[in-house]
């Protein structure tokens, strides 16, 4: 039986839950359907949708959200940001390092090949300094729970993490749709977040800017899947959204062509991946990217946020190894946990691992999205044999884990009120002056019963991430 | 040996360039056995090269240029004092532990049809990493027919496998392939080879491959040539493959199709007369494969 947020094993409700509790008595199905609904609605009109890769059709669609909330009490949460802040600043001081000295290589701590052989570690940025030592000024750390007590990492998510739209989208719902439950409350304001994030940029700027540094976005274009969420924040910061082809690269300096001319750029906020921002230094193909990007950022005269090859520390091995990283930079303890993780690479895990498919996890080391990964308990016996021949022919590429009996929150789904599995993904942001982390984040709910993968790309939902002060 | 070289890259344009921008890695650098005596990259447009450094030790030039321009010609020209080290490499700028040479990349990504050849030539060569190398040098010059009309710059080494034909580049890129498939960490190196034959005209540099064998160091292997460098090979770049070497790699907008002319000349400096040097001024032009374009 997993743990359930709201309701204990004897009957009873935890303290955060009580007003949601209440409310949930008092009101029907059919007013919840209404708001359901009007939800949907909400994100349609807004045009707030995503495509699935993989689909054949490429086709658009809504995030299904569940309108209950999930509610965090003002102490879980401080808990949860001292360790996300612990994990960010130890992840940005492993960039560095790894791209820098490389001490904790000669120390023996992490294994010399996650580094030198990852395919997300980008040789080019060795040897460069990051304006402000900053290397993932955008993370979307995923956090799940298993009991009342502790808080697990599952992913770190250092690359472009994206889903923030859908934390912002969320909270706008819970005001209009239940205003009566969220008076009830003292919840802590998201809707910050764009501010909080021009702020992480802005402080980010290269040294040699002036005090009104220029921000841009920079996407992919409409064709992205994220296309909306890309347009939605340039928008709330009211910064420009650009395409590769609007930028340039002169003597090292980018520009922005306007009508009034050219216009430095000195924070590039990208939300292209690192293969395609410059068809000099990477993929030489790339009509994404700018050419001459990575000249000026290893000249120091444009901020990347996030640097390129801050993917290396997203590998599911060196995830194993981040505690480690605590204690070696940080000398202190983890607050938060990581999962238990089996590296295939090992034979002694191997083993152990093919010995126990059926209970376990399995995920690719470099798989993100809940794709090619095997939930053994949820799995048939010709799935757990398709992997067990894919893990004897490339064990390198996996890791495994318990599986996890994640939390459940009160959700309402078809047949009514029922519980299903959560996860949460906090935004963590690093500038020159500090971290920031607006109260929640981004609450991803498995809405088939029994389902344990969140991922929207798998049928996930979202759900509105409330902080209360008791 | 002192070797003079002389590297010229010309573009014409159908329409004037609006702007351009290059990264050019045609500076080589002192090391055992080669000694920079001069060198020195010019241009027909005003722009400003600025020098730096890439990631893996090369000197890397950035050029930007300002339309309309109708056309570029960069020339290099230098000279070398040279010196035989059996193919090895000591004292080069090494920026990586030789494990990062385990990577692979697109361009030298290994197939079946490559792991199956690499293992069956260590299998016969047995023994030591340098006698597998040595195997594997000979295995590809005499397997790869050298052939400039079937491959281009973006060739993959499974492709020019696969066709069993190719340039030094391809060679180069199977050779890395085979040497990484073997746990042998290998590279990719750019620059110039003095011909032995006389023939000081050429349409474009040369390439060939690095591996580091554990006791000795990078050691070259040119399976073009199937030979290990001689004091004849200027080395230029080094990567992870051929774009990570490359002389030039440029984009610009506007200018509609481009004509790329290279011409290089290497020659022992003693050697040069000056029936030579007229020639110079006209040389065969060699029309290869157009830098990538970008089209905003």
């Amino acid at each position: 039986m997993a743990f359930d947020e709201m309701r204990l094993g004897d009957g009873g409700i935890r303290a955060p839950y009580l007003e949601v509790a209440n409310w949930l008595q008092g009101v029907t199905s059919a007013q919840l359907e209404r708001r359901r609904a009007e939800a949907e609605l909400f994100y349609r009109r807004g045009g707030i949708t995503f495509a699935v890769y993989g689909d054949a059709q490429g086709e658009e669609r809504i995030i299904p959200y569940d309108i209950i909330p999930r509610i965090l009490s003002a102490a879980e949460w401080a808990r949860l940001k001292a360790g996300l802040e612990q994990r960010i600043r130890t992840l940005n001081l492993y960039l560095a390092d790894i791209y820098g000295p490389r001490e904790i290589l000669k120390a023996g701590i992490v294994p010399e090949d996650l580094v030198w052989r990852n395919p997300a570690f980008r040789p080019e940025m060795a040897g460069l300094a990051a304006p402000h030592g900053i290397y993932i000024h955008i993370a979307g750390i995923d956090i799940v729970r298993v009991d009342g007590d502790d808080f697990y990492v599952l992913e770190d998510n250092a690359r472009t993490p994206s889903g923030v739209s859908y934390m912002l989208g969320g909270r706008e719902i819970s005001i209009r749709l239940m205003p009566e439950l969220y008076a009830a409350h003292r919840v802590a304001p998201v809707e910050n977040y764009p501010n909080e994030l021009l702020a992480t940029l802005r402080s980010s700027a290269p040294r040699n800017a002036t005090n009104d540094p220029t921000v841009v976005l920079l996407t992919p274009g409409q064709f992205n899947s994220a296309y909306y969420e890309h347009s939605f924040l340039a928008d709330k910061m009211g910064i420009e959204l650009v395409e590769g082809s609007d930028l340039f690269v002169r003597d090292g300096i980018v520009f922005m062509r306007t009508t009034e001319g050219p216009k430095r750029v000195d924070i590039i906020y990208r939300r292209v991946d690192d293969a395609f921002i410059d068809p000099l230094v990477f993929e030489p193909d790339s009509m994404l990217g700018i050419p001459g990007l990575f000249a000026a950022y290893a000249a120091g005269n444009v901020t990347l946020a996030n640097a390129p090859g801050t993917g290396a520390v997203d590998d599911k091995v060196v995830y194993s190894y981040v505690p480690d990283m605590i204690r070696f930079y940080l000398g202190e303890e983890p607050l938060l946990k990581n999962v238990p993780t089996w590296r295939c690479r090992d034979p002694e895990h191997l083993r152990y691992v093919l010995d126990h498919l059926p209970e376990l996890v399995v995920k690719e080391v470099h798989g993100s999205g809940g794709y090619g990964m095997l939930v053994g308990p949820h799995a048939t016996g010709a799935d757990i044999a398709l992997f067990r021949e894919r893990l004897k022919a490339d064990p390198t590429n996996y890791v495994a884990q318990p599986t996890l009996s994640l939390s459940t929150c009160p959700s309402f789904v078809d047949n009514g009120i029922a519980p299903r599995h959560v996860d949460l993904r906090p935004f963590v942001l690093t500038g020159a002056d500090g971290i920031r982390i607006v109260p929640g984040g981004l609450t991803r709910v498995a809405l088939r019963e029994g389902s344990l993968v969140v991922n929207s790309s798998q049928g996930g939902g979202t759900k509105d991430t409330w902080v209360v002060e008791a | 040996m002192l070797i003079h070289v002389r590297h010229r890259t010309r573009y014409i344009y159908d329409r004037p360039v609006h702007s351009m921008i290059q990264a050019l890695r045609l500076m080589p650098r002192n090391h055992e056995g080669q000694y920079v005596r001069r060198w020195q990259i010019d241009l027909d447009q005003d722009g400003i090269l600025r020098p730096g450094e890439d990631a893996f030790g090369n000197v890397l030039h950035m050029l930007s240029l300002e339309g309309p321009i109708s056309g570029l010609c960069i020339t290099v020209e230098g000279e070398v004092e040279m010196q035989d080290t059996n193919g090895i490499v000591r004292g080069a700028l090494e920026k990586f532990p030789a494990e990062l040479y385990l990577r692979d990349t697109p361009l030298t990504i290994a197939d079946e049809a490559i792991i199956d050849f690499a293992k069956s030539v260590a299998a016969k060569a047995g023994g030591s990493e340098l006698k597998i190398l040595h195997a594997l040098l000979a295995a590809l010059h005499a397997e790869i027919v050298f052939d400039t009309q079937q491959t281009d710059t973006a060739t993959r080494a499974i492709d020019a496998f696969k066709m069993k034909q190719g340039v030094c580049q391809d060679l180069s890129h199977i050779f890395i392939a085979c040497a990484r498939v073997l746990g042998i960490p290998a590279r990719y190196v750019g620059g110039y080879l003095m011909r032995s034959d006389d023939n000081i005209h050429q349409e474009a540099g040369h390439a060939w491959a690095e591996a580091y064998v554990t006791g000795l160091g990078w050691i070259g292997f040119d399976p073009a040539n199937g030979i290990c460098p001689t004091e004849s090979h200027i080395r230029v770049g080094a990567g992870l493959d051929y774009l990570g070497a490359s002389p030039i790699r440029g984009a610009r907008l506007g200018g509609r199709a481009e004509k790329m002319e290279v011409e290089v000349t290497v020659a022992n400096t003693y050697q040069s007369d000056p029936a030579q040097q007229t020639r110079w001024s006209q040389p065969t032009a060699a029309i290869v494969q157009a830098s990538q374009q970008f089209q905003a």
